[in-house]
């Protein structure tokens, strides 16, 4: 499912990304499948997929890093393929590995991007001093890059990759390293930069930061399984959510993986949580009802889904799904 | 798209601040020039030294010691053996006691009158190209039959005495060559290996930057690395081993420019086939003792058979090696050299231009 947004006030109709049938495949691994998508200007936009779903890839395709085997993409109204170059000076990537260099200080790094992107000598400054102040590296200008902790290197590789202030930030998993606070402080910068016309493209496997996104994408093998604003992704699951408080709550974990209709199990400290058929009727009572027959003590409630529930469900389809 | 200078210059400061961090590599600037020219300088010295000789003197005379002793006097040669026969020394070369003998004929004094025939004979163990190379350089030329004495003077000796000859002043300019060879196309060929290696490839590729403005930006700061280089290895030899420079400075600015140029290509070719930095190094290896071991360098160049000759013109050290000891040692202009240029400036292209076609702004 696809959806199209009427995009923010001021923003441009024309979407910052679009592709269809985007496929990549890697002699015989189909490492994105016939990805149709349309990503709309300023929003941040979320990549949602575990490891080798092809977040990474689509994104290298998009930023003209890698050609794609099949379908085509639309960026900023450039085929990234053929416009890789032009394109280049209007996006931003940040790579999902630290990918500045970490023998030269915050300061070099910058200054060698800001002359990579031919800035003037006065602009080059301007933008360099500016970029350590907005993300708080002024005191670590001298430092070398390398002995940087993990939020300092992700702060300022987003500063090397908003040097030149780019249209579209691509952001590969860009807070694997980083400790909640720093990826807070992070996701405010995002929204910030948002706020002044940029549009973000950020791939994650967190729920919480999936979230925050305007619209996500849910990835699975390469395969686009679910998109939509994180609301209206909750709102539309196609299974029913059931809270279980049960005494042997292992015991009962099992019992209920043996259910034709139950979807899937997770336990959250003593709590379960279960996803159901949602054809299936008064789904709370069939579960206590089949845990009692067990002999397994247990209140089962409906409840909302959460954006876990909706990646569960829109990747249960290939149970063997290695992550 | 334009070629930026700006750009250009962006990679080529990188590249200084990347050397100033990394000592080692940094020391290894200054370093291996001057253990290589202490290394090869002095064992080169003592082997083409005090070779074994064997002595006999048919003659006898008073000339004939003479000779003898200026023989001796050059230090190539020690007269470890004196015989009466030219067989007796023949025998003493295949057991292996002597590298080179010395038969002065019973008609010696005869023979420096008159001007048709060879003084002296020399008999060499051709087995070690560098003792016949040094011999060959002993005598000059005596070898029978070829237009010899032209007067009384034992010119072939004199011929010896030109400290041309003296092998240090041979190997340290061609020295040059053999370190930049190994330096330059070592840095280069790991300079993009590494950016691969470390992540920072992809960053790079995802900017504007060209890929000529990113091999050009590679190989600028290496071009002034290697300028410092041929500076070491030049006044360390003129400094302990009394090489002489004997041409103009720019002439050699010159081509000393075309043949770094070359050779980094070379390495930042390696650098765009190799996966690792590992493999950078072996490649580097591979590449750099054919040019060492077939450039002229180590071993004659004409001693060497035919098919190893061609090879070695296709080696930008080859006609380095040329070029160095052409304008240090005898003096010679560009103008003399230009056989020598235009091999590296097409090495050049060729090997830049299969770097380019091989290096992809893509992942895939």
């Amino acid at each position: 499912m696809q959806t199209e947004l009427t995009p923010p006030n001021g923003a441009s109709a024309e979407p910052a990304i679009r592709t269809h049938g985007l496929t990549r495949r890697f002699g015989d691994l189909v490492a994105v499948d016939k990805i149709d998508l349309t990503v709309p200007r300023q929003r941040i936009f979320g990549f949602l997929g575990p490891n080798g779903s092809g977040k990474s890839t689509t994104i290298r395709m998009l930023c003209g890093l890698l050609l794609p085997s099949e379908g085509s993409a639309e960026v900023l109204g450039l085929d990234p393929s053929r416009d890789a170059e032009a394109l280049r000076t209007r996006i931003g990537y940040m790579t999902q590995r630290f990918s500045l260099y970490e023998d030269l200080s915050v300061v070099e790094n910058l200054r060698f991007l800001a002359q990579i992107h031919s800035m003037t000598r006065d602009r080059r400054k301007t933008r360099v001093d500016e970029q350590l102040a907005r993300f708080d590296l002024a005191v670590r200008a001298d430092q070398l890059a390398g002995t940087l902790s993990g939020g300092q290197k992700q702060r300022l590789a987003l500063a090397a990759a908003t040097l030149h202030e780019p249209e579209l930030l691509f952001l590969d998993e860009p807070t694997s390293a980083v400790d909640p606070q720093s990826r807070r402080d992070f996701w405010e910068t995002l929204f910030d930069l948002v706020d002044q016309g940029a549009t973000i493209l950020v791939s994650t496997h967190f729920m919480d930061e999936a979230e925050r996104c305007h619209e996500l994408a849910i990835l699975d093998e390469g395969r686009l399984v679910a998109s939509g604003e994180p609301q209206e992704l909750m709102a539309a699951i196609d299974a029913a959510v059931i809270e279980i408080e049960a005494q042997r709550s292992r015991e009962a974990s099992k019992q209920l993986e043996t259910l034709p209709y139950v979807q899937s199990v997770a336990q959250l400290g003593n709590r379960l949580h279960a996803l159901v058929d949602s054809n299936l009727e008064e789904p709370a009572a069939r579960l206590q009802h089949a845990l009692a027959e067990a002999g397994l003590e247990a209140r089962c409630r409906e409840t909302t889904a959460n954006l876990e529930d909706v990646f569960v469900a829109a990747t249960r389809d290939r149970p063997e799904a290695s992550p | 798209m334009k070629l930026s200078i700006t750009r250009i210059g962006a990679i080529a400061s990188k590249e200084f601040l990347h050397l100033r961090r990394d000592r080692l590599t940094g020391g290894m600037i200054a370093g291996i020039p001057i253990m290589m020219t202490l290394l090869f300088g002095f064992a080169i010295n003592q082997d083409v030294r005090h070779l074994h000789a064997g002595l006999a003197d048919l003659a006898n005379t008073q000339a004939s010691r003479a000779l003898a002793a200026d023989v001796v006097a050059t230090q190539v040669v020690d007269i470890v053996e004196h015989r009466a026969t030219a067989a007796e020394l023949e025998e003493l070369l295949v057991r292996g006691r002597i590298s080179v003998g010395l038969v002065i004929p019973a008609d010696f004094e005869r023979r420096l009158a008159g001007s048709g025939r060879p003084i002296a004979q020399l008999l060499v163990d051709g087995g070690d190209p560098i003792v016949l190379g040094a011999a060959r350089g002993l005598a000059g030329m005596p070898i029978p039959g070829a237009a010899a004495s032209r007067s009384a003077e034992p010119f072939a000796v004199r011929a010896y005495f030109n400290p041309e000859r003296r092998s240090s002043i041979h190997i340290v300019p061609g020295l040059c060559g053999v370190i930049l060879t190994l330096t330059m196309t070592l840095f280069t060929s790991i300079a993009i290996v590494r950016e691969r290696e470390h992540g920072n490839l992809e960053l790079l590729i995802t900017t504007p930057v060209q890929t000529l403005e990113l091999m050009v930006g590679k190989i600028v700061p290496y071009v002034l690395i290697g300028y410092l280089q041929v500076a070491l290895v030049l006044t360390l030899g003129a400094v302990l081993f009394e090489v002489p420079f004997r041409g103009a400075v720019l002439d050699l600015v010159v081509g000393a420019g075309v043949f770094v140029a070359a050779t980094l290509t070379l390495g930042l070719f390696i650098s765009t086939v190799a996966t690792t930095q590992f493999q950078a190094f072996q490649l580097t290896f591979v590449t750099f003792l054919p040019q060492m071991l077939l450039s002229g360098f180590m071993f004659p160049f004409d001693g060497m058979p035919r098919p190893a000759q061609i090879l070695a013109e296709g080696f930008p050290l080859t006609h380095f090696v040329r070029i160095v000891r052409a304008i240090v040692l005898r003096g010679a202009d560009l103008e003399q050299l230009r056989p020598e240029i235009w091999p590296l400036g097409v090495f050049f292209v060729i090997a830049m231009s299969l770097a380019m076609l091989r290096f992809r702004k893509r992942l895939d």
